[in-house]
């Protein structure tokens, strides 16, 4: 086993002191010289025609410096399917469609303006349910399709099938067989800082942004898209990204609000800023997907799952977002998590008039396994087979390959089962709590760890600039958004290149100076940029040896002659140096280069920066720079198949829980919360400890207290009050976390993504518990205390 | 209608014009230009906004800005020390790894300041309850919760508050 100085050591955070300082700049922060203030004006209607938009008393509002509608500006097209528009025209599809926009001299001139702004709408009936969305007669949310010929019913013409095997005959094998309808709400991301932009032009057409998002490229890319349908054809965007106040998906789509700041920008000449408020942020960002599945699944009399059976629909809202390919990744639980042969998925987003939606952490895994693991437990009491026992029977291996094409190469699935078992003490308290309505639950994860390709490139470019005082600059397109890939990078550069973490500093978030990276999710960050900056440290490294090789000696004999002048006394040493010394003689490590022959000797070691000075300050002298681009060994799906390794690594984990529940209030008490995670490698513990906590904490709410409250389209409770995310006072319990360590050959110092999935097993989990405290299952999230008291009346009246 | 308040703010004397109807977040954020205090809501529902004002905790974003008049602030950016010293209690957040996207910190230090130094040797419980008006999106406040037993260590070591 390698002796690492820095991977897997308690090194702080380097961004931590500026964010408990308060420095750490956020886009709320920000100003430029000029600076107006941008407000959107949104749709007072779920579905209606817009008859006319009277802009003239806003426009008279001293202070005022535009205000545009779809019918003063062009038309910018947007999204996944580029089914959305900036500004709305003709019709309005869910409440938060942005009809009207002012610029102004401060915020509440800006809000003023919007008031006097009056839309003449003419209401159309709205759908709000998928499946109604797909009744004949159902009001149509799209007439065209973005490319303008006509639609006849409300399906997104983005859907996913998977098959393998044979799921009918698997069906007639099976000795026993359990079936579910199982639902999920949307979910507000919830980041602490809201969403906002400052958008300018340069006096070339050019774009200079400053927003928060999780993927500068693809962002310059849409937003070049849009400047070419503003008449900017050619123009360029520069992305610059604050630090992000969190961000678990919301950022992983470009937004209305920046292209309306663009749009605003370019008619005013000046910078534009829009900052979301929070009721705006809850009601306008996209959340998370809401689900209906059907799922089967069955096994032989031994507990072996013959085959599993997905039918997903999902609300996609009135328009698409990256969202759309969520059912992706949701494909990998679902055709392999556990060994199953014969397995049929498909899922399908139906358009409604609800507000569209997007990915979040998990990106759609929460989802798929909130159905496989409920549903699981429901199918090993069919069976008369313990739920843990059920999952050790089925559990994934190492050195395998799953129907989907899945390349498993470490696992470590059972350890982490055996783990949450001897943690949650389940031999002793599994079925023996419900006179006290006490139970235990437990709930496996599977998630890619090694990126996920959803798009055509899945690389993370670094560059690595070494200085004349021995400090390494990493500069890379990856983004920290509070997950701690900047400390992550600072160690694995720190430990590839042989330098100590205070001589790295890490730039991130500017698409002018970064190298290209495909965006901030899948859990990809901290893997893909590590693994490219050890290939740009590798490379340095042979640069380094190399100077060392031309130049090291030189410097060694310059310094021991100058010791000679001042000390005639002294006596230079022999070297026992009788070769030209080549760039294999040198190592390099925490600053210092040395000759691997003569460690000790110190006269034969240097600072690093001494040697790049001395190869630097000559005639015809050089530098240090290296750049690499990593991307991963794994493959884009089949189009048709929907086969192919979509990540280099997974990653497993397993989750549980001994709850207890009040029959009366249908309050859950968790007593103890147990995670379990195959992290590869721990590069530093405090930051993964910190990933799964904070996963597993919103899981919790996602399990117990979030709903996405709304009323024919419009949301009604979008603040902290009512859209309950957990407070530290609801954390009542110890929450224990076993790291798993599998030294996955893909990964930077053998180290997996773990960004997502602390949150993926948790509401499984806790349901199991909940059914094993009960004798209750409830079909749909949250698991609030309502519909468990409501379902314990129930059940007694029975 | 504009009025001039006058108060302590981070240990100055400091006077201000400012519109009767800003709350002090504003005055702070827009007039000081003290962005360390964050607006997570507006509304008295994330902390994010937290400051001290005569010592005690309270959100910025509903306090009327000319309430101070006459009173002594403190905000995130009082507690550094010379040649940007961390305050235990930050060096605290620091070291137990407690701090993510942060947007959340300088409300959580404010909160667990005002906790210390009230109750200085303060129950896990207590300690719950002290930041239960702070919310975190991130960090399932374990870390937080360990980094604030830290910082009651620190202070007694260190004399200072
Ligand atoms: S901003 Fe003041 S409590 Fe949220
Ligand atoms: S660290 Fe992000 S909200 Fe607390």
């Amino acid at each position: 086993m390698n002796e690492y100085s820095f991977v897997g050591k308690p090194v702080p955070r380097p961004d931590a002191p500026d964010k408990v300082a308060g420095r750490a700049l956020y886009i709320h922060d920000l100003k430029r010289p000029g600076m107006l203030y941008g407000k959107i004006k949104y749709s007072e209607h779920a579905h209606a025609k817009i008859l006319n938009i009277d802009t003239s008393k806003a426009e008279r509002l001293p202070g005022v410096r535009a205000v545009i509608t779809a019918y003063n500006t062009p038309e910018v097209r947007f999204g996944f399917i580029r089914d959305n528009i900036a500004l709305k025209k003709e019709k309005v599809r869910q409440f938060r469609d942005e009809v009207a926009a002012v610029a102004a001299i401060d915020p509440e001139i800006a809000e003023e303006a919007l008031e006097l702004i009056k839309v003449e709408y003419e209401e159309l009936p709205g759908v709000f349910d998928p499946e109604e969305a797909l009744k004949e007669g159902a009001p149509l949310i799209h007439e065209t399709d973005p490319q303008g010929r006509p639609k006849k019913d409300n399906w997104v013409p983005v859907s996913w099938k998977f098959n393998a095997g044979d799921v009918e005959e698997a069906k007639k094998k099976a000795k026993y067989i359990a079936e579910d309808y199982l639902e999920t709400p949307p979910i507000l991301h919830a980041s602490l800082g809201t969403s906002g932009c400052i958008a300018e032009f340069d006096l070339q057409g050019n774009l200079i942004i400053y927003t928060k998002t999780q993927i500068p490229f693809l962002a310059q890319n849409d937003f070049n898209r849009a400047l070419a349908s503003m008449g900017l054809k050619g123009k360029n965007t520069r992305v610059i990204v604050p630090t992000l106040g969190g961000s678990f998906g919301s950022g992983l789509d470009t937004h209305g609000y920046e292209y309306i700041a663009i749009l605003l920008a370019y008619k005013t000449g000046r910078p534009v800023k829009i900052v979301l408020d929070r009721e705006e942020e809850s009601k306008t960002l996209s959340p998370r997907q809401s689900t209906r599945t059907k799922i089967l699944q069955g096994c032989d009399e031994n507990g072996r799952l013959l085959f599993r059976e997905v039918r997903m629909l999902l609300d996609n809202g009135a328009y698409t977002s990256w969202g759309a390919t969520t059912p992706s990744v949701m494909m990998l639980p679902i055709s392999s998590i556990y060994r199953v042969p014969n397995v049929f998925y498909e899922a399908r987003h139906v358009y409604t008039n609800n507000t569209y939606c997007q990915a979040m952490r998990g990106y759609g895994n929460p989802q798929a396994a909130w159905a496989i693991e409920t549903n699981l437990d429901h199918l090993a009491e069919e069976a008369n087979i313990d739920p843990l026992d059920m999952r050790l029977i089925n559990k994934n291996i190492p050195d395998d390959i799953s129907p989907m094409g899945l390349r498993i190469t470490t696992c470590g699935m059972e350890e982490c089962l055996k783990a949450v078992a001897q943690k949650l003490n389940w031999k002793e308290k599994r079925g023996k709590g419900r006179n006290k309505a006490r139970g235990v639950g437990i709930a496996c994860l599977f998630h890619v760890g090694g990126s996920g390709r959803v798009y055509r490139s899945d690389g993370t470019g670094v560059i690595l600039k070494i200085d004349d005082f021995g400090y390494a600059t990493v500069v890379t397109g990856a983004i920290e958004m509070g997950q701690g890939l900047v400390a992550a990078l600072t160690v694995a550069t720190a430990e590839a290149l042989g330098v100590t973490p205070d001589r790295v500093m890490v730039v991130t978030g500017d698409t002018a100076t970064c190298p290209w990276d495909v965006g901030t999710h899948a859990s990809r960050g901290a893997f893909t940029a590590c693994n490219a900056v050890i290939m740009a440290a590798q490379k340095a490294r042979e640069k380094i040896f190399q100077l060392a090789a031309e130049h090291f000696l030189n410097r060694v004999n310059f310094k021991l002659s100058q010791m000679k002048k001042k000390d005639p006394n002294f006596q230079i040493p022999d070297l026992g140096i009788n070769r030209p010394l080549e760039p294999e003689d040198f190592e390099l490590k925490e600053n210092v280069l040395y000759l691997r022959s003569q460690p000790q000797n110190k006269y034969l070691r240097m600072g690093l920066d001494e040697l790049i000075r001395e190869a630097h300050f000559k005639e015809q002298g050089t530098m240090i720079i290296t750049e690499a681009f990593y991307d991963p060994c794994n493959q884009m799906l089949d189009k048709d198949t929907c086969i192919g390794n979509l990540s280099a690594t997974y990653i497993f984990g397993a989750q549980g829980a001994e709850v207890e529940v009040d029959l009366e209030t249908g309050h859950v008490k968790i007593l103890k919360y147990v995670a379990a995670h195959d992290v590869g490698k721990v590069l530093n513990r405090h930051s993964i400890l910190g990933q799964i906590y904070g996963g597993a904490v919103q899981g919790l709410g996602f399990a117990l207290s979030e709903e996405y409250k709304r009323d024919k389209g419009r949301m009604l409770n979008p603040n902290f009050l009512d859209y309950k995310i957990l407070s530290a006072n609801d954390l009542s319990f110890p929450i224990e976390v076993e790291l798993v360590e599998t030294m996955d050959k893909e990964g930077p110092f053998g180290a997996k993504g773990v960004g997502e999935p602390g949150l993926v097993a948790v509401a499984p989990a806790i349901a199991n518990a909940v059914y094993d405290a009960t004798g209750i299952r409830i079909n749909s999230l949250p698991l609030s205390p309502e519909k468990i008291a409501l379902s314990v009346r129930r059940l007694k009246k029975e | 209608m504009k009025r001039v308040v006058h108060f302590t703010l981070n240990g100055f004397e400091v006077e201000q014009e400012i519109e009767s109807h800003k709350m002090l977040l504003d005055l702070l954020r827009e007039k000081f230009e003290l962005t360390g205090t964050k607006e997570g809501c507006g509304q008295g529902e994330c902390g994010a906004c937290t400051v001290l004002v005569d010592g005690l905790a309270v959100n910025a974003c509903l306090f009327p800005a000319l309430e101070v008049e006459g009173r002594s602030v403190t905000t995130v950016e009082g507690l550094i020390g010379e040649g940007g010293r961390l305050h235990p209690i930050q060096e605290a957040f620091v070291e137990a790894g407690a701090v993510q996207c942060g947007f959340c910190m300088p409300g959580m230090v404010m909160s667990a300041k005002a906790l210390l130094d009230e109750t200085p040797n303060p129950t896990e419980e207590e300690i719950r309850r002290g930041i239960s008006g702070n919310l975190c999106r991130c960090t399932g406040y374990v870390q937080i919760v360990d980094a604030i037993k830290l910082a009651s260590q620190k202070l007694k070591g260190d004399g200072r508050g």
